[in-house]
Protein backbone atom coordinates (compact mmCIF):
# COMPACT_ATOMS: atom_id res chain seq x y z
CA UNK A 1 0.00 0.00 0.00
CA UNK A 2 1.45 3.52 -0.89
CA UNK A 3 2.07 6.21 1.80
CA UNK A 4 -1.03 9.01 2.30
CA UNK A 5 -0.11 11.67 -0.13
CA UNK A 6 -1.35 13.96 3.04
CA UNK A 7 -1.25 13.43 6.52
CA UNK A 8 -3.07 15.41 9.26
CA UNK A 9 -2.17 15.00 12.55
CA UNK A 10 -4.40 16.36 15.62
CA UNK A 11 -4.52 19.66 13.93
CA UNK A 12 -6.31 22.67 16.25
CA UNK A 13 -7.17 25.65 14.59
CA UNK A 14 -9.48 28.83 16.43
CA UNK A 15 -10.63 32.17 15.18
CA UNK A 16 -10.52 34.10 18.81
CA UNK A 17 -12.75 31.76 20.96
CA UNK A 18 -14.18 29.90 18.20
CA UNK A 19 -12.72 26.47 17.83
CA UNK A 20 -13.17 25.89 13.98
CA UNK A 21 -10.79 22.67 14.05
CA UNK A 22 -9.96 20.67 16.98
CA UNK A 23 -7.60 17.97 16.99
CA UNK A 24 -8.56 16.87 13.39
CA UNK A 25 -6.36 13.80 12.22
CA UNK A 26 -7.38 12.38 8.45
CA UNK A 27 -5.27 10.82 5.34
CA UNK A 28 -5.77 10.86 1.94
CA UNK A 29 -4.33 8.64 -0.36
CA UNK A 30 -2.50 9.78 -3.97
CA UNK A 31 -5.05 10.15 -6.61
CA UNK A 32 -7.79 9.63 -4.16
CA UNK A 33 -10.82 11.94 -4.61
CA UNK A 34 -12.02 13.18 -1.63
CA UNK A 35 -15.58 15.07 -0.38
CA UNK A 36 -15.75 16.93 2.27
CA UNK A 37 -19.27 18.02 3.31
CA UNK A 38 -20.91 18.78 6.65
CA UNK A 39 -22.76 21.97 8.31
CA UNK A 40 -21.11 25.80 7.99
CA UNK A 41 -18.45 26.46 10.20
CA UNK A 42 -17.66 22.64 11.04
CA UNK A 43 -14.24 23.40 9.53
CA UNK A 44 -14.27 21.30 6.34
CA UNK A 45 -13.05 24.71 4.34
CA UNK A 46 -10.86 25.48 6.93
CA UNK A 47 -8.54 22.84 6.69
CA UNK A 48 -8.63 23.28 2.85
CA UNK A 49 -7.49 26.78 3.59
CA UNK A 50 -4.73 25.29 5.91
CA UNK A 51 -3.64 23.02 3.32
CA UNK A 52 -3.14 25.88 0.98
CA UNK A 53 -1.15 27.47 3.87
CA UNK A 54 -3.66 30.80 4.37
CA UNK A 55 -4.25 30.17 7.52
CA UNK A 56 -1.96 29.28 10.55
CA UNK A 57 -2.37 26.17 12.54
CA UNK A 58 -2.51 26.74 16.32
CA UNK A 59 -0.97 23.14 16.70
CA UNK A 60 -0.35 19.32 15.43
CA UNK A 61 1.19 18.25 12.20
CA UNK A 62 0.93 18.38 8.25
CA UNK A 63 2.85 16.12 6.22
CA UNK A 64 2.20 16.54 2.39
CA UNK A 65 3.66 14.01 0.15
CA UNK A 66 6.29 12.92 2.42
CA UNK A 67 7.45 16.44 3.90
CA UNK A 68 6.09 18.64 7.06
CA UNK A 69 4.37 21.56 5.25
CA UNK A 70 4.36 24.26 8.49
CA UNK A 71 7.56 22.69 9.75
CA UNK A 72 11.19 22.09 8.87
CA UNK A 73 13.50 19.39 9.59
CA UNK A 74 16.91 20.19 10.69
CA UNK A 75 19.38 18.68 12.01
CA UNK A 76 16.70 16.62 13.31
CA UNK A 77 14.87 19.48 15.02
CA UNK A 78 11.18 20.38 13.73
CA UNK A 79 11.03 24.37 13.20
CA UNK A 80 8.47 26.33 12.28
CA UNK A 81 8.46 26.65 8.18
CA UNK A 82 10.05 29.79 6.71
CA UNK A 83 8.56 31.57 3.61
CA UNK A 84 11.08 29.69 1.38
CA UNK A 85 9.85 26.17 2.79
CA UNK A 86 6.47 27.25 2.51
CA UNK A 87 7.05 28.28 -1.58
CA UNK A 88 8.12 25.00 -1.56
CA UNK A 89 5.07 22.95 -0.62
CA UNK A 90 3.12 25.37 -1.84
CA UNK A 91 4.37 24.21 -5.65
CA UNK A 92 2.44 21.10 -4.66
CA UNK A 93 -1.27 22.25 -4.00
CA UNK A 94 -3.39 23.91 -6.44
CA UNK A 95 -6.76 25.97 -5.06
CA UNK A 96 -9.91 26.68 -6.99
CA UNK A 97 -12.00 29.43 -4.81
CA UNK A 98 -15.61 30.08 -4.36
CA UNK A 99 -15.42 33.32 -5.77
CA UNK A 100 -13.08 32.39 -8.36
CA UNK A 101 -10.60 35.01 -7.33
CA UNK A 102 -9.03 35.91 -11.15
CA UNK A 103 -7.04 38.70 -12.01
CA UNK A 104 -9.75 41.38 -13.52
CA UNK A 105 -7.05 43.65 -14.80
CA UNK A 106 -6.00 40.47 -16.63
CA UNK A 107 -7.26 39.07 -19.47
CA UNK A 108 -8.12 35.07 -19.55
CA UNK A 109 -4.75 34.00 -21.02
CA UNK A 110 -2.64 36.47 -18.61
CA UNK A 111 -4.33 34.87 -15.56
CA UNK A 112 -3.49 31.26 -16.68
CA UNK A 113 0.40 32.14 -17.43
CA UNK A 114 0.92 34.64 -14.73
CA UNK A 115 1.95 32.24 -12.28
CA UNK A 116 3.97 29.53 -14.44
CA UNK A 117 5.98 32.53 -15.87
CA UNK A 118 6.61 33.88 -12.65
CA UNK A 119 7.26 30.71 -9.77
CA UNK A 120 8.48 28.50 -12.71
CA UNK A 121 10.19 31.00 -15.27
CA UNK A 122 8.27 29.32 -18.36
CA UNK A 123 9.05 31.25 -21.33
CA UNK A 124 6.05 33.05 -22.68
CA UNK A 125 5.75 30.70 -25.63
CA UNK A 126 5.21 27.86 -24.04
CA UNK A 127 2.84 28.67 -20.76
CA UNK A 128 0.73 30.60 -23.57
CA UNK A 129 0.93 26.90 -25.22
CA UNK A 130 0.19 25.35 -22.20
CA UNK A 131 -2.50 27.59 -21.30
CA UNK A 132 -4.21 26.99 -24.83
CA UNK A 133 -4.46 23.52 -23.94
CA UNK A 134 -5.80 24.21 -20.74
CA UNK A 135 -8.28 26.56 -21.32
CA UNK A 136 -9.20 23.89 -24.23
CA UNK A 137 -9.64 21.08 -21.92
CA UNK A 138 -12.16 23.46 -19.56
CA UNK A 139 -13.83 24.76 -23.14
CA UNK A 140 -12.87 28.10 -23.55
CA UNK A 141 -10.30 28.07 -26.06
CA UNK A 142 -11.84 31.04 -28.03
CA UNK A 143 -11.55 33.04 -24.65
CA UNK A 144 -7.92 33.67 -24.20
CA UNK A 145 -8.56 37.49 -24.42
CA UNK A 146 -11.42 38.13 -23.08
CA UNK A 147 -11.64 39.64 -19.38
CA UNK A 148 -12.75 38.47 -16.38
CA UNK A 149 -15.46 40.55 -15.93
CA UNK A 150 -17.00 39.62 -19.61
CA UNK A 151 -17.30 35.82 -18.35
CA UNK A 152 -19.87 34.22 -16.75
CA UNK A 153 -19.96 32.59 -13.35
CA UNK A 154 -19.10 29.56 -14.50
CA UNK A 155 -17.17 30.50 -17.18
CA UNK A 156 -14.52 32.60 -14.50
CA UNK A 157 -14.65 29.36 -12.44
CA UNK A 158 -13.84 27.12 -15.57
CA UNK A 159 -10.47 29.86 -15.93
CA UNK A 160 -9.74 29.69 -12.58
CA UNK A 161 -9.35 26.00 -12.14
CA UNK A 162 -7.18 26.32 -15.67
CA UNK A 163 -4.83 28.66 -14.31
CA UNK A 164 -4.83 26.32 -10.70
CA UNK A 165 -4.03 23.53 -12.98
CA UNK A 166 -0.94 25.34 -14.85
CA UNK A 167 1.31 24.72 -11.88
CA UNK A 168 0.53 21.00 -12.56
CA UNK A 169 -0.31 20.45 -8.76
CA UNK A 170 -0.14 16.85 -7.24
CA UNK A 171 -3.09 17.98 -5.03
CA UNK A 172 -6.32 20.50 -5.76
CA UNK A 173 -8.19 21.97 -3.30
CA UNK A 174 -11.65 23.18 -4.51
CA UNK A 175 -13.71 25.45 -1.98
CA UNK A 176 -17.27 25.59 -2.65
CA UNK A 177 -16.67 25.75 -6.47
CA UNK A 178 -20.14 26.02 -7.54
CA UNK A 179 -21.83 27.93 -4.27
CA UNK A 180 -21.49 31.26 -5.96
CA UNK A 181 -22.82 30.01 -9.45
CA UNK A 182 -26.53 30.12 -11.18
CA UNK A 183 -28.21 26.81 -11.20
CA UNK A 184 -27.72 26.85 -15.12
CA UNK A 185 -23.81 27.73 -14.61
CA UNK A 186 -23.14 24.66 -12.19
CA UNK A 187 -23.00 21.75 -14.15
CA UNK A 188 -20.43 22.86 -16.71
CA UNK A 189 -18.05 23.40 -13.95
CA UNK A 190 -18.69 20.01 -12.66
CA UNK A 191 -18.09 18.17 -15.90
CA UNK A 192 -15.13 19.86 -15.63
CA UNK A 193 -14.63 18.78 -12.56
CA UNK A 194 -15.60 15.26 -13.87
CA UNK A 195 -13.33 15.10 -16.51
CA UNK A 196 -9.99 16.37 -14.41
CA UNK A 197 -11.38 13.34 -12.36
CA UNK A 198 -11.32 10.75 -15.48
CA UNK A 199 -8.39 12.01 -16.92
CA UNK A 200 -5.73 12.70 -13.98
CA UNK A 201 -4.68 11.06 -11.26
CA UNK A 202 -4.36 13.93 -9.42
CA UNK A 203 -5.48 13.78 -5.49
CA UNK A 204 -8.94 16.20 -4.99
CA UNK A 205 -10.04 17.42 -2.07
CA UNK A 206 -13.32 19.00 -2.68
CA UNK A 207 -16.07 21.07 -0.23
CA UNK A 208 -19.35 20.68 -1.25
CA UNK A 209 -23.32 21.40 -0.80
CA UNK A 210 -23.36 19.50 -4.27
CA UNK A 211 -24.29 16.01 -2.55
CA UNK A 212 -25.47 14.42 -5.70
CA UNK A 213 -22.06 15.31 -7.32
CA UNK A 214 -20.27 14.16 -4.08
CA UNK A 215 -21.94 11.41 -4.24
CA UNK A 216 -21.22 10.34 -8.01
CA UNK A 217 -17.22 11.93 -7.94
CA UNK A 218 -15.93 10.97 -4.55
CA UNK A 219 -13.88 7.49 -3.98
CA UNK A 220 -14.82 9.13 -0.03
CA UNK A 221 -16.78 11.22 2.09
CA UNK A 222 -15.95 12.87 5.23
CA UNK A 223 -18.46 14.28 7.00
CA UNK A 224 -17.26 17.62 9.25
CA UNK A 225 -19.32 19.05 12.22
CA UNK A 226 -18.31 21.10 15.02
CA UNK A 227 -14.33 20.83 13.75
CA UNK A 228 -14.06 16.94 14.02
CA UNK A 229 -15.17 14.30 11.35
CA UNK A 230 -17.96 12.76 12.71
CA UNK A 231 -18.49 10.11 9.85
CA UNK A 232 -16.45 9.02 6.96
CA UNK A 233 -16.83 6.47 4.05
CA UNK A 234 -17.68 5.37 0.85
CA UNK A 235 -20.31 7.69 -1.14
CA UNK A 236 -23.09 4.89 -0.60
CA UNK A 237 -22.24 4.27 2.87
CA UNK A 238 -22.62 8.08 4.32
CA UNK A 239 -25.41 8.97 1.71
CA UNK A 240 -27.62 5.93 1.79
CA UNK A 241 -27.05 4.78 5.25
CA UNK A 242 -25.58 6.89 7.52
CA UNK A 243 -25.05 5.66 10.81
CA UNK A 244 -23.98 8.86 13.00
CA UNK A 245 -27.06 10.74 14.09
CA UNK A 246 -25.88 13.75 13.17
CA UNK A 247 -24.96 13.04 9.94
CA UNK A 248 -28.59 11.66 9.41
CA UNK A 249 -30.18 14.83 10.82
CA UNK A 250 -27.65 17.02 8.74
CA UNK A 251 -28.35 14.95 5.08
CA UNK A 252 -32.16 15.41 5.96
CA UNK A 253 -32.15 18.92 6.29
CA UNK A 254 -29.74 19.17 3.11
CA UNK A 255 -32.74 16.79 0.96
CA UNK A 256 -35.36 19.38 2.43
CA UNK A 257 -33.52 21.87 1.04
CA UNK A 258 -33.79 20.68 -1.88
CA UNK A 259 -30.67 19.23 -2.98
CA UNK A 260 -30.48 16.12 -4.73
CA UNK A 261 -28.62 13.12 -3.07
CA UNK B 1 -2.20 97.53 -24.89
CA UNK B 2 1.36 97.01 -26.55
CA UNK B 3 2.85 97.50 -22.28
CA UNK B 4 0.17 94.73 -21.42
CA UNK B 5 1.40 92.17 -23.82
CA UNK B 6 4.80 92.82 -22.18
CA UNK B 7 3.77 92.12 -18.72
CA UNK B 8 2.41 89.36 -20.47
CA UNK B 9 4.89 87.75 -21.34
CA UNK B 10 6.61 87.96 -17.82
CA UNK B 11 3.85 86.64 -16.40
CA UNK B 12 3.60 83.64 -18.66
CA UNK B 13 7.44 83.24 -18.50
CA UNK B 14 6.33 82.37 -14.63
CA UNK B 15 4.05 80.32 -15.45
CA UNK B 16 6.54 78.42 -17.68
CA UNK B 17 8.35 78.25 -13.93
CA UNK B 18 5.33 77.06 -12.32
CA UNK B 19 4.66 74.09 -14.63
CA UNK B 20 8.49 73.16 -14.14
CA UNK B 21 8.00 73.14 -10.66
CA UNK B 22 4.67 71.27 -10.44
CA UNK B 23 5.95 68.78 -12.96
CA UNK B 24 9.26 67.87 -10.92
CA UNK B 25 8.04 68.13 -7.80
CA UNK B 26 5.11 65.12 -8.97
CA UNK B 27 7.82 63.18 -10.16
CA UNK B 28 9.74 63.09 -6.97
CA UNK B 29 6.23 63.21 -4.83
CA UNK B 30 5.01 60.15 -6.72
CA UNK B 31 8.63 58.20 -5.98
CA UNK B 32 8.06 59.04 -2.32
CA UNK B 33 4.51 58.24 -1.94
CA UNK B 34 5.40 54.68 -3.43
CA UNK B 35 8.33 54.53 -1.09
CA UNK B 36 6.93 55.60 1.96
CA UNK B 37 3.39 54.02 1.06
CA UNK B 38 4.74 50.15 0.35
CA UNK B 39 7.03 50.95 3.36
CA UNK B 40 3.83 51.30 5.65
CA UNK B 41 2.84 47.92 4.79
CA UNK B 42 6.33 46.31 4.76
CA UNK B 43 6.55 43.40 7.13
CA UNK B 44 9.81 45.23 8.05
CA UNK B 45 9.35 47.11 11.33
CA UNK B 46 12.10 49.15 10.30
CA UNK B 47 10.69 50.33 7.20
CA UNK B 48 7.27 51.00 8.59
CA UNK B 49 9.24 53.15 11.02
CA UNK B 50 10.76 55.36 8.63
CA UNK B 51 8.01 55.29 6.24
CA UNK B 52 5.70 56.53 9.36
CA UNK B 53 8.11 59.05 10.62
CA UNK B 54 8.68 60.69 7.24
CA UNK B 55 4.83 60.86 6.58
CA UNK B 56 4.12 62.39 9.73
CA UNK B 57 7.14 64.90 9.68
CA UNK B 58 6.16 66.66 6.47
CA UNK B 59 2.17 66.32 7.01
CA UNK B 60 2.68 67.72 10.27
CA UNK B 61 5.42 70.59 9.34
CA UNK B 62 4.06 73.74 7.11
CA UNK B 63 5.33 73.52 3.80
CA UNK B 64 6.69 77.38 4.11
CA UNK B 65 8.94 76.05 6.74
CA UNK B 66 10.17 72.89 4.60
CA UNK B 67 10.61 75.13 1.97
CA UNK B 68 12.75 77.41 4.33
CA UNK B 69 14.67 74.63 5.67
CA UNK B 70 15.93 73.51 2.03
CA UNK B 71 16.85 77.34 1.16
CA UNK B 72 18.52 78.88 4.09
CA UNK B 73 18.92 75.98 6.31
CA UNK B 74 20.62 73.08 4.10
CA UNK B 75 23.53 75.77 3.07
CA UNK B 76 24.85 75.45 6.42
CA UNK B 77 24.96 71.11 6.63
CA UNK B 78 27.25 72.02 3.14
CA UNK B 79 24.50 71.67 1.09
CA UNK B 80 23.47 74.48 -1.39
CA UNK B 81 20.53 74.33 -3.73
CA UNK B 82 19.27 76.23 -6.09
CA UNK B 83 15.75 77.90 -6.07
CA UNK B 84 14.05 75.81 -8.03
CA UNK B 85 15.94 72.66 -6.61
CA UNK B 86 14.68 73.83 -3.17
CA UNK B 87 11.04 74.25 -4.36
CA UNK B 88 10.61 70.68 -5.69
CA UNK B 89 12.45 69.05 -2.78
CA UNK B 90 10.12 70.92 -0.59
CA UNK B 91 7.12 70.02 -2.64
CA UNK B 92 7.75 66.52 -3.53
CA UNK B 93 8.61 65.93 -0.12
CA UNK B 94 5.77 67.61 1.24
CA UNK B 95 3.26 66.24 -1.08
CA UNK B 96 4.99 62.61 -0.99
CA UNK B 97 3.78 62.35 2.37
CA UNK B 98 0.47 63.17 1.83
CA UNK B 99 0.21 60.55 -0.93
CA UNK B 100 2.31 57.98 1.00
CA UNK B 101 -1.43 57.43 2.70
CA UNK B 102 -3.02 57.31 -0.56
CA UNK B 103 -0.81 54.68 -1.61
CA UNK B 104 -1.17 52.77 1.85
CA UNK B 105 -4.89 52.86 1.56
CA UNK B 106 -5.18 51.84 -2.24
CA UNK B 107 -2.93 48.81 -1.34
CA UNK B 108 -5.12 47.81 1.61
CA UNK B 109 -8.43 48.50 -0.47
CA UNK B 110 -7.11 45.11 -2.58
CA UNK B 111 -9.82 43.00 -1.51
CA UNK B 112 -8.02 39.92 0.71
CA UNK B 113 -8.85 37.33 -1.73
CA UNK B 114 -6.72 38.87 -4.53
CA UNK B 115 -3.81 38.37 -1.85
CA UNK B 116 -5.09 34.70 -1.35
CA UNK B 117 -4.88 33.76 -5.18
CA UNK B 118 -1.49 35.42 -4.73
CA UNK B 119 -0.74 32.86 -2.59
CA UNK B 120 -2.38 29.83 -3.88
CA UNK B 121 -0.69 30.68 -7.58
CA UNK B 122 2.50 30.97 -5.05
CA UNK B 123 3.35 34.07 -6.22
CA UNK B 124 6.11 35.65 -3.75
CA UNK B 125 5.21 38.95 -2.09
CA UNK B 126 6.67 40.96 -3.99
CA UNK B 127 5.82 39.46 -7.50
CA UNK B 128 1.90 39.50 -6.16
CA UNK B 129 2.64 43.27 -5.37
CA UNK B 130 4.14 44.16 -8.71
CA UNK B 131 1.86 41.97 -10.72
CA UNK B 132 -1.48 41.63 -8.93
CA UNK B 133 -1.70 44.18 -6.29
CA UNK B 134 -0.02 47.64 -7.45
CA UNK B 135 -2.24 47.45 -11.05
CA UNK B 136 -5.35 47.01 -9.61
CA UNK B 137 -4.33 49.93 -6.68
CA UNK B 138 -3.28 52.23 -8.73
CA UNK B 139 -6.77 52.63 -10.46
CA UNK B 140 -8.01 53.22 -6.66
CA UNK B 141 -4.90 56.19 -6.29
CA UNK B 142 -5.51 57.70 -9.36
CA UNK B 143 -8.48 59.86 -8.61
CA UNK B 144 -6.23 61.46 -5.51
CA UNK B 145 -3.83 61.94 -7.22
CA UNK B 146 -5.27 64.42 -9.31
CA UNK B 147 -6.33 66.03 -6.60
CA UNK B 148 -2.56 65.48 -4.76
CA UNK B 149 -1.29 67.02 -8.24
CA UNK B 150 -3.11 69.96 -8.19
CA UNK B 151 -2.47 70.73 -4.47
CA UNK B 152 0.84 70.68 -5.42
CA UNK B 153 0.10 73.13 -8.62
CA UNK B 154 -1.20 75.41 -6.40
CA UNK B 155 1.52 75.08 -3.47
CA UNK B 156 4.06 75.93 -5.94
CA UNK B 157 3.28 79.77 -5.74
CA UNK B 158 5.37 79.66 -1.89
CA UNK B 159 8.34 79.45 -3.45
CA UNK B 160 7.38 82.71 -4.82
CA UNK B 161 8.84 83.39 -0.95
CA UNK B 162 12.53 82.18 -1.95
CA UNK B 163 12.99 84.82 -4.78
CA UNK B 164 11.95 81.93 -7.25
CA UNK B 165 10.34 83.67 -10.50
CA UNK B 166 7.07 81.37 -10.63
CA UNK B 167 3.73 82.63 -11.85
CA UNK B 168 2.84 84.50 -8.29
CA UNK B 169 6.52 86.37 -8.41
CA UNK B 170 5.85 87.62 -11.38
CA UNK B 171 2.39 88.98 -10.58
CA UNK B 172 3.61 90.76 -7.73
CA UNK B 173 6.61 91.89 -10.17
CA UNK B 174 4.13 93.23 -12.47
CA UNK B 175 1.93 94.91 -10.12
CA UNK B 176 4.59 97.04 -8.40
CA UNK B 177 5.51 98.43 -11.73
CA UNK B 178 2.57 98.75 -13.70
CA UNK B 179 0.39 99.83 -10.22
CA UNK B 180 -2.64 97.82 -11.71
CA UNK B 181 -3.96 95.20 -9.67
CA UNK B 182 -6.63 93.73 -11.68
CA UNK B 183 -4.50 92.52 -14.74
CA UNK B 184 -1.42 90.46 -13.00
CA UNK B 185 -4.04 88.85 -10.50
CA UNK B 186 -6.54 88.07 -13.20
CA UNK B 187 -4.35 86.47 -15.28
CA UNK B 188 -2.80 84.17 -12.51
CA UNK B 189 -6.01 83.35 -11.66
CA UNK B 190 -6.98 82.18 -14.87
CA UNK B 191 -3.68 80.39 -16.01
CA UNK B 192 -3.71 78.72 -11.91
CA UNK B 193 -6.92 77.58 -13.32
CA UNK B 194 -6.52 76.04 -16.48
CA UNK B 195 -3.56 74.43 -15.28
CA UNK B 196 -5.60 72.80 -12.39
CA UNK B 197 -8.05 71.30 -15.38
CA UNK B 198 -5.48 70.40 -17.44
CA UNK B 199 -4.42 68.07 -14.77
CA UNK B 200 -7.99 66.81 -13.68
CA UNK B 201 -8.35 66.24 -17.75
CA UNK B 202 -5.02 64.24 -18.04
CA UNK B 203 -6.36 62.09 -14.70
CA UNK B 204 -9.36 61.71 -15.73
CA UNK B 205 -8.15 60.72 -19.14
CA UNK B 206 -5.36 58.39 -17.63
CA UNK B 207 -8.25 56.46 -15.34
CA UNK B 208 -10.85 55.78 -18.22
CA UNK B 209 -8.01 53.86 -20.20
CA UNK B 210 -6.87 51.85 -17.44
CA UNK B 211 -10.54 50.82 -16.02
CA UNK B 212 -11.05 49.64 -19.72
CA UNK B 213 -11.97 46.06 -19.39
CA UNK B 214 -12.50 46.04 -16.00
CA UNK B 215 -15.97 47.01 -16.17
CA UNK B 216 -17.92 45.77 -13.31
CA UNK B 217 -15.13 45.39 -11.15
CA UNK B 218 -14.52 48.92 -10.13
CA UNK B 219 -15.74 49.90 -6.27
Amino acid sequence: MPAPIIKVDAISKSFGSFKVLDGLSMQVMPGEKLALIGPSGSGKTTILRILMTLEKIDGGHIQVDGEQLYHMERNGQLLPADERHLARMRQKIGMVFQLFNLFPHKCVMDNVTLAPMLTKRVARAAAEKRAMELLDMVGLADKAKAMPAQLSGGQKQRVAIARALALSPKIMLFDEVTSALDPELVEEVLNVMRKLAAETDMTMLLVTHEMGFAHDFADRVLFFDRGRIVEEGKPDEIFRHPKQERTQSFLKKIIAAGHRV
Amino acid sequence: MTQWSGYLGLILQGAIVTIELTLMGSVLALIMAFLAGMGRVSRFVILRAIATVYIEFFRGTSIFVQLFWAYFVLPFAGLSLTPLQAGVLALGLNVGAYAAEVVRGAILSVGREQYEACTALNLGRWQGMRHVILPQALLVMLPTFGNNAIELLKATSVVSLISLADLTFQAQVVRSQTGSTLMPFVSVLVIYFALALIISWGVRTLERRMARGLDGVRV
